[in-house]
């Protein structure tokens, strides 16, 4: 089965009225594969998803997902599909396990009460199956929409930002549960807006203004970028940002903390003019462009171009 | 220190009037509404109903009779509609409420007049709403009293006065102590299902969408229709438990006669709740949210109160508004529940305001199953 492909679609596009919305997306995921998807917000991250689903439909190209066509079998791939909405979308009057009994119901998953039990158990809900979904916390529910979305044991999970809202710890409890369903098998498709969380992607795809700027490697997609980044340390950073901006070849001034990037993808332009301001009172290291330098860069030109 | 202050309330009226414009739909039925209720209860609504559709049945054809029948046409009470041959089909007429009343002239009528005897004319109402037939029989007691003064002259200008030429007699069927109760509270079973109906299910599918539980469900492999039925059937349930108490109580509390088939009636009743909760679903995939749900079945139950004949005499109301409440679900309901729990009517009787029910749902159920969209396009 490895190498097979769970999604493969190519010019996707969706239109809501006059603005295009996704613009001839094509994306290939492979089967058992964490596959990342980042985007400002709006960029069209959740309208794909969705059609990949079957929720909307696309109104051009083509492809399939789990092997049925996305634009005719909107029916089967809902069957094989766990979909995990970005707003919390089960029954808050209704208690974890009345939920997932609801869902399991809905799939018509055999042996009902032993799979909810044991997606309780799982998820580490088993003592918390009878509160309401209503009065759980963030990373409670998040867990319960986690849990919700497997419980029919689909080939392909879809996760819209499951984790806005969730702390650290949570968060990183909810990867490792991620990473141990892929490792069985599942594909997963998830979008974030944390760097962090796009790091431990199998391979990702940066999506803007409906898009596809960039795909692959978190290393393949940073070199790719061809970024030259450099890293100031000093006092009185803000006065050196607002100096540096504007000036050519200097792309992004970001502040990190106590140290400030410097980027821009034209090498020879950056150095002039960081020769021009550079002093001894800051020490300068040319350093490497991090994921988050790549995806501003990646957005500000897709500025220039689309928006 | 909390003080008062108006920039601080400037700027919460200045939201507010902002969030009010931005929900069209509520801004529409703030003005709506009040139109609305205008219009009904200054045009529409007539506590003295005239042109109340009569049957004659004429043993005697002298000029006495045709005075009687002239004065009773200029009266704008009664408008003659029929002519009945026979007492059974007089009857008949009556239980299936196609007339209001029956006015029955007996064959010796003339000469037991002229005699002095005061014959008797039989005035047949249904009185199962006393509101809609007491104006009209007051006006004929007038009439009868003095109609015939003019033809009387001569020796039979004696007949003139008390107790008058004739003798009115009055036949309220179905309510013959005119206690409104009797009215009241089999209308009542209607008004309260399409209250509860419309209302629950206006909310049911707009709640879903208002918490986002909607999108989940749709991305499920769950129907269009399976959700429609799937939400409609414990409301059925309540329904007729709604019936089933207001039926005891009609009994028990009110002691309303319960003439007819309790069988048909519950038949008749799914028909009618169905209708009902077609037309909540069909409100809730319509409003954008609850608020929006709860306004619309509001814009739909207070025509339903007002021009179903429930409040007010149907026949009282303009020709307009009688079309319009020809079209509500509730009008023929009501017909149907008063027929059989007052007037004992069968199958046959009621099927004509079957029909229009039936309509009325299947129109619904197709808004709504077209308006229900299984993607979120």
């Amino acid at each position: 089965m490895t190498g097979e492909l769970a999604i493969d679609v190519t010019g996707v596009t969706k239109r809501f009225g006059a603005k295009t919305v996704v613009n001839q997306v094509d994306l290939q995921v492979r089967r058992g594969e964490i596959y990342g998807f980042l985007g400002p917000n709006g960029s069209g991250k959740t309208t794909f998803i969705r059609m990949l689903c079957g929720l909307l439909i696309p109104d051009a190209g083509r492809g399939t997902c789990l092997g049925f066509d996305v634009l005719t079998q909107q029916a089967e791939i809902k069957r094989q599909v766990g979909y995990m909405t970005q707003r919390f979308s089960y029954y808050e009057d209704l208690s974890i396990r009345e939920n997932l009994d609801f869902i399991a119901r809905i799939y018509a998953v055999p042996d009902r009460r032993a799979a909810v039990d044991r997606s309780l158990e799982q998820l580490g809900l088993a003592n918390r199956s009878h509160q309401l979904a209503g009065q759980l916390s963030g990373g409670w529910k998040q867990r319960l929409a986690l849990a919700a979305s497997l419980i029919h044991t689909p080939q392909l999970l879809l996760l819209d930002e499951p984790t806005a809202g969730v702390d650290p710890k949570a968060r990183r409890e909810f990867w490792d549960e991620i990473h141990r369903l892929a490792a069985t098998g599942l594909t997963v498709l998830i979008t974030t807006h944390y760097m962090d969380e796009a790091e431990r992607c199998h391979r990702l795809a940066y999506l803007a203004y409906g898009n596809l700027l960039a795909r692959g490697t978190v290393a393949e997609v940073v070199a790719s970028a061809r970024l030259t980044t450099w890293i100031v340390r000093g006092p009185e950073l803000a006065a050196l940002a607002d100096s540096l901006r504007g000036r050519p070849g200097v792309e992004q001034v970001v502040a990190f903390g106590n140290t400030l990037h410097v980027s821009g993808r034209d090498a020879a332009l950056l150095a002039a003019a960081v020769g021009a301001v550079r002093d001894s009172r800051h020490t300068w290291t040319l350093g490497q462009a991090g994921l988050e330098d790549v995806f501003i860069g990646l957005m500000d030109a897709a500025r220039d171009n689309f928006a | 220190m909390p003080r008062f202050t108006f920039h601080r309330l400037w700027a919460i009226v200045l939201k507010e009037f902002i969030q009010m414009r931005r929900d069209r739909v509520t801004f529409g039925m703030m003005v709506g509404i009040p139109l609305l209720q205008l219009m009904l209860f200054g045009f529409a609504i007539n506590s003295d109903p005239r042109h109340l559709p009569t049957a004659l049945r004429l043993g005697d054809q002298g000029p006495y009779v045709r005075t009687f029948v002239a004065a009773l046409r200029q009266s704008d009470y009664f408008t003659v509609v029929r002519e009945a041959a026979t007492e059974a089909e007089a009857a008949q007429l009556l239980q299936r409420g196609e007339v209001q009343f029956v006015i029955n002239i007996p064959e010796d009528f003339t000469r037991r007049l002229l005699r002095g005897e005061r014959p008797t004319i039989l005035l047949e109402a249904d009185a199962t709403d006393p509101a809609a037939t007491g104006p009209a029989v007051a006006a004929a007691r007038v009439l009868a009293g003095n109609v015939f003064d003019r033809d009387l002259q001569g020796p039979l200008v004696a007949l003139r006065g008390r107790p008058g030429p004739v003798d009115l007699q009055v036949h309220a069927h179905y309510n013959p102590e005119n206690i409104t109760q009797y009215n009241i509270v089999p209308g009542l079973m209607g008004v309260v299902l399409t209250m509860t109906m419309v209302v629950i299910t206006a909310l049911a599918i707009t709640r879903e969408r208002e918490r986002g539980t909607m999108e989940n469900l749709l991305a499920t492999p769950v129907r269009p229709a399976e959700v429609m039925v799937g939400k409609i059937i414990p409301y059925i349930i309540v329904g007729y438990i709604q019936v089933t108490l207001i039926l005891l109580a009609a009994r028990f509390l009110f002691q309303v006669p319960m003439v007819g088939s309790l069988p048909l009636l519950y038949g008749v009743a799914f028909l009618f709740i169905t209708a009902s909760l077609a037309v909540g679903v069909t409100f809730s995939t319509l409003a954008q949210n609850q608020l929006q749900a709860v306004q619309m079945a509001f814009f739909f139950f207070l025509p339903s109160i007002l021009l179903s004949g429930f409040m007010f005499p149907f026949r009282g109301m303009p020709e307009w508004a009688q079309w319009i409440g020809s079209i509500l679900p509730l009008t023929h309901f009501l017909r149907i529940v008063r027929g059989i729990m007052l007037k004992g009517s069968d199958f046959a009787d009621i099927a004509p305001e079957l029909w229009p029910l039936l309509l009325f749902l299947a129109v619904a159920m197709a808004i709504g199953v077209k308006r229900y969209r299984q993607t979120l396009d």
